[in-house]
Parts: structure tokens; C-alpha cells; sequence
């Protein structure tokens, strides 16, 4: 027998942000692909303007001057920012995803505990250091330079 | 019931109703429930049905969390119907729609032959590389408390599919395997008395494996059994891994122990009831 129609109930991009108990690991997660995506954004605009010098300098002094305008420079800060945190939140990640931060298997009694509260100290920590990391470098991009 | 008692009062059910014969997509239907303290959600869809709207449709068997049949999207999270009491979650309004990220049949039941295929094909059974198990079918596999710990949490899973609905992984990605069928993988893999790690690693370790997840632990969350999958596919990674580098060998599973030939039986024990039928 052919099967019924049937409605495909598949959240999509929503599911990123809804559908569940919205954990903070969640907001993480979704953080974590949208820094990666900003990131790597930024790699192929800077190839894309740093090979502008094999066209002679004027090309190269014309790209240089668009990207000092304010626009680039707060943009620019959006990636460090974007790189600090993937780069600690990716720390995290490997750790748990080689198995060493979301401890052993163990008899669920409830309320139950999940690995998501064996692994909360390290995601606390490495959220410490990547705000420790942010306000550094922010006093460093807009103070100093 | 007794329609005076101290907390009772009505509750709009917000259902998701999708009929696959007239709709062309899912629309919200409300219904008035006079809620009684103690009511699960199960409870309330069962007094729509025989006082309102008898056409409504849900999937449900055992009504007390253990044949995972009644899982859905009340108000907004994924959990069995007969495991929640309405006034836990819902003050006026109780919105409840069939689990995401499986097509919907009709109404609050979903279609999770896909979850139910990915699992068979991961082989949730013990498999043998040495010794057919019917062949020695009284033997018993050796096997200490601490290796029965390690993959315990992880059989407590009732299929219900509320992590395959949490997870936003899912919610994207169609090659992916899902929580549910990947647990189980870990469930088997780490059972010493299992050998069938090396088949199931070129699913695990395939384009639907394990390495699409990044731990948003969604499915731990709302695992109504507290199977916790996160922490099963992340252990599965570290023993996938490992085993690509090589550093640990191949598995090879536990022995058995036959009838112990010094064993006497101890006084008073009756001996066992005679068969009911003939014996070949």
C-alpha cells in the first residue's frame, strides 16, 4: 500500500533556536556555527583584499583605505570577538567530544543529572577566559591602537 | 471527580491538528479542558475525545512513561503525554503539537519509521564473532557489575523520539542518525559481551555519524528517562577515535561460563515445574 500524505515537520534554521528546553550548551552551539561562519566570512574578504596587491599598489592603497573606515573597524572588533569565542568554546568542544568532560556512564535516578552538569565547570571556566580574552583585547583595539 | 477541588480549572488546549485528506498543512485547534489536579495532558487529550472532538488523533499505549508512545511538543518541549501533569506546565494555555523533525501522519502522531530504520541498522542486538549464541543457548556471558554500569544508563532508552525532537541538528540535517539510534550504538558497543563494534563503526564514523554532533545537549534535557545520548555520543567519538589511532585494539567479546559441575543444589529448593509442552 502507497503511503499516505504526509507533512514534513522538520524545524529547519528555527530549530537552531527553539524546540527544546533552550539549555544554554544550545545557545552555544548555535553561537559557536554562527562565529564559524563570521570567521571564515572575514578569511576570504581578507584574500580577497590582501591579493588586491598583485594588481599594483594603487589597488592596494585604494583597499586599504576602504577597509580603515569605521564600518570595517567595528567589524573587524565583531570578529575578534567571533574568534575568541569559537577558539575557547572550541576548547571546550574537543574536550567533551573526546569523551573527557562528560564523565562516565551512570545509573540515571530522578531528578536526573546529565552530562551537560559534569561538563558546566569547564563551560563556565572557558566562558571566564574568553570574556577575560575579550576585555583585554578590546582595551588593546580601542585604547592602545 | 469531585468538580469543586481546590486548584481545578479550565485549560485552553491548543492542539496542532494537520488531517492529510482536506489540509495542506498544519492549523491550531482550541479546546476547553475542566482540568482536575493529578491530570496528565494524556488524560486531558482522552476527555477531548469522548466529550468534544472525537476525530482527533494521538498515538498512546501504557500511560505511564514506559512504552514511549505518547511523546509530543507540549508547550514547546518535547515529553510524554501521560508523564506530565497539566498543572505543572500550564497555567491557562497548553499548547501541543506532534514531535518535530518527523512527518506528521495525522494530527499528534508522527511518523518515526525513519528513527525506528536508523536504529535497526546500527544492530541493537548482541552480536558474536566467535560463538553462535543458539548453539550454547544455557551458557551465560561473564560479565562484572562495573561493565554492566557502562552501558546501563544508555538501555534505559523507550524510543520515544523526544531527543530526535530537541536536537537542532536534526532540525537540519537529514543524513544525520539522530541521538536515539547513535545511544544505542554506544549501548551495544561498550557491552562486553558484544562484538559488533566494527560494523557499527562505519556507520558511527560515517557522513550521518557521531561528528555532526556538537553538543547542544538537547536530548539530555528532555530525555524523559534520563538515557542521557549526549554523553553516549561524545563517549563514542573518544572509542571511535581511539580506534582510528589505534590506541585501543580490537574488541573481543567477553567468554561464557557453562553449568558449574561442583555445583549442588541447596536444601529446600523444589526442583523445577514439569514442562507444559513436549520437549524436542
Amino acid at each position: 500500500m502507497a503511503d499516505p500524505k504526509k507533512y514534513d515537520n522538520r524545524l529547519g534554521l528555527k530549530g537552531w533556536w527553539g524546540g527544546g528546553r533552550w539549555g544554554f550548551e544550545r545557545y552555544l552551539y548555535t553561537l559557536h556555527r554562527l562565529t564559524g561562519l563570521g570567521v571564515l566570512s572575514y578569511f576570504v574578504l581578507h584574500i580577497f583584499v590582501t591579493s588586491s596587491r598583485a594588481f599594483g599598489s594603487v589597488a592596494w592603497e585604494q583597499w586599504m583605505g576602504t577597509v580603515a573606515g569605521p564600518f570595517f573597524r567595528v567589524g573587524e572588533f565583531l570578529v575578534v570577538l567571533a574568534f575568541i569565542f569559537h577558539a575557547f568554546n572550541g576548547v571546550r568542544l574537543i574536550l567533551i567530544e573526546l569523551g573527557f568532560a562528560v564523565g562516565p556512564a551512570e545509573e540515571p535516578i530522578y531528578p536526573y543529572k546529565t552530562s551537560l552538569n559534569t561538563q558546566r565547570p569547564l563551560m563556565i571556566a572557558m566562558m571566564f577566559l574568553a570574556g577575560v580574552a575579550v576585555i583585554v583585547t578590546g582595551y588593546d583595539f580601542w585604547m592602545l591602537h | 471527580m469531585d468538580s469543586q477541588h481546590a486548584g481545578a480549572r479550565d485549560i485552553v488546549y491548543v492542539v496542532r491538528r494537520y488531517n492529510p485528506e482536506t489540509d495542506a498543512a498544519p492549523h491550531n485547534k482550541e479546546f476547553t479542558v475542566h482540568v482536575e489536579p493529578g491530570m496528565t495532558v494524556l488524560d486531558g487529550l482522552h476527555q477531548i475525545k469522548s466529550e468534544q472532538d472525537a476525530t482527533l488523533v494521538w498515538r498512546f499505549s501504557c500511560r505511564m512513561g514506559v512504552c514511549g508512545s505518547c511523546g509530543m511538543l507540549i508547550n514547546g518541549k518535547p515529553m510524554l503525554a501521560c508523564n506530565t501533569q497539566i498543572m505543572h506546565v500550564a497555567e491557562r494555555i497548553l499548547t501541543i503539537g506532534p514531535l518535530p523533525n518527523f512527518e506528521i501522519i495525522r494530527d499528534l502522531v508522527p511518523d518515526l519509521r525513519p528513527m525506528f530504520n536508523r536504529h535497526i541498522s546500527g544492530m541493537p542486538n548482541i552480536r558474536r564473532t566467535d560463538v553462535d549464541p543458539k548453539a550454547v543457548p544455557t551458557d551465560e556471558y561473564y560479565q562484572t557489575p562495573e561493565e554492566l554500569t557502562r552501558f546501563l544508563q544508555f538501555s534505559y532508552c523507550i524510543k520515544c523520539g523526544c531527543c530526535m525532537a530537541a536536537c537542532p541538528t536534526m532540525a537540519t540535517d537529514k543524513e544525520y542518525y539522530g541521538p536515539m539510534p547513535l545511544a544505542q550504538f554506544h549501548r551495544y558497543n561498550v557491552d562486553t559481551r558484544d562484538g559488533g563494534f566494527e560494523q557499527r563503526k562505519k556507520i558511527a564514523g560515517g557522513p550521518g555519524g557521531v561528528a555532526r554532533c556538537h553538543y547542544a545537549g538537547e536530548c539530555s534535557n528532555v530525555c524523559p528517562k534520563g538515557v542521557d545520548p549526549a554523553r553516549a555520543i561524545q563517549l563514542m567519538k573518544r572509542n571511535l577515535v581511539f580506534s582510528y589511532l589505534g590506541l585501543i585494539g580490537k574488541k573481543k567479546p567477553c567468554g561464557t561460563i557453562g553449568p558449574d559441575p561442583h555445583a549442588q543444589r541447596m536444601d529446600g529448593v523444589p526442583d523445577a515445574p514439569k514442562y507444559t509442552i513436549e520437549q524436542k
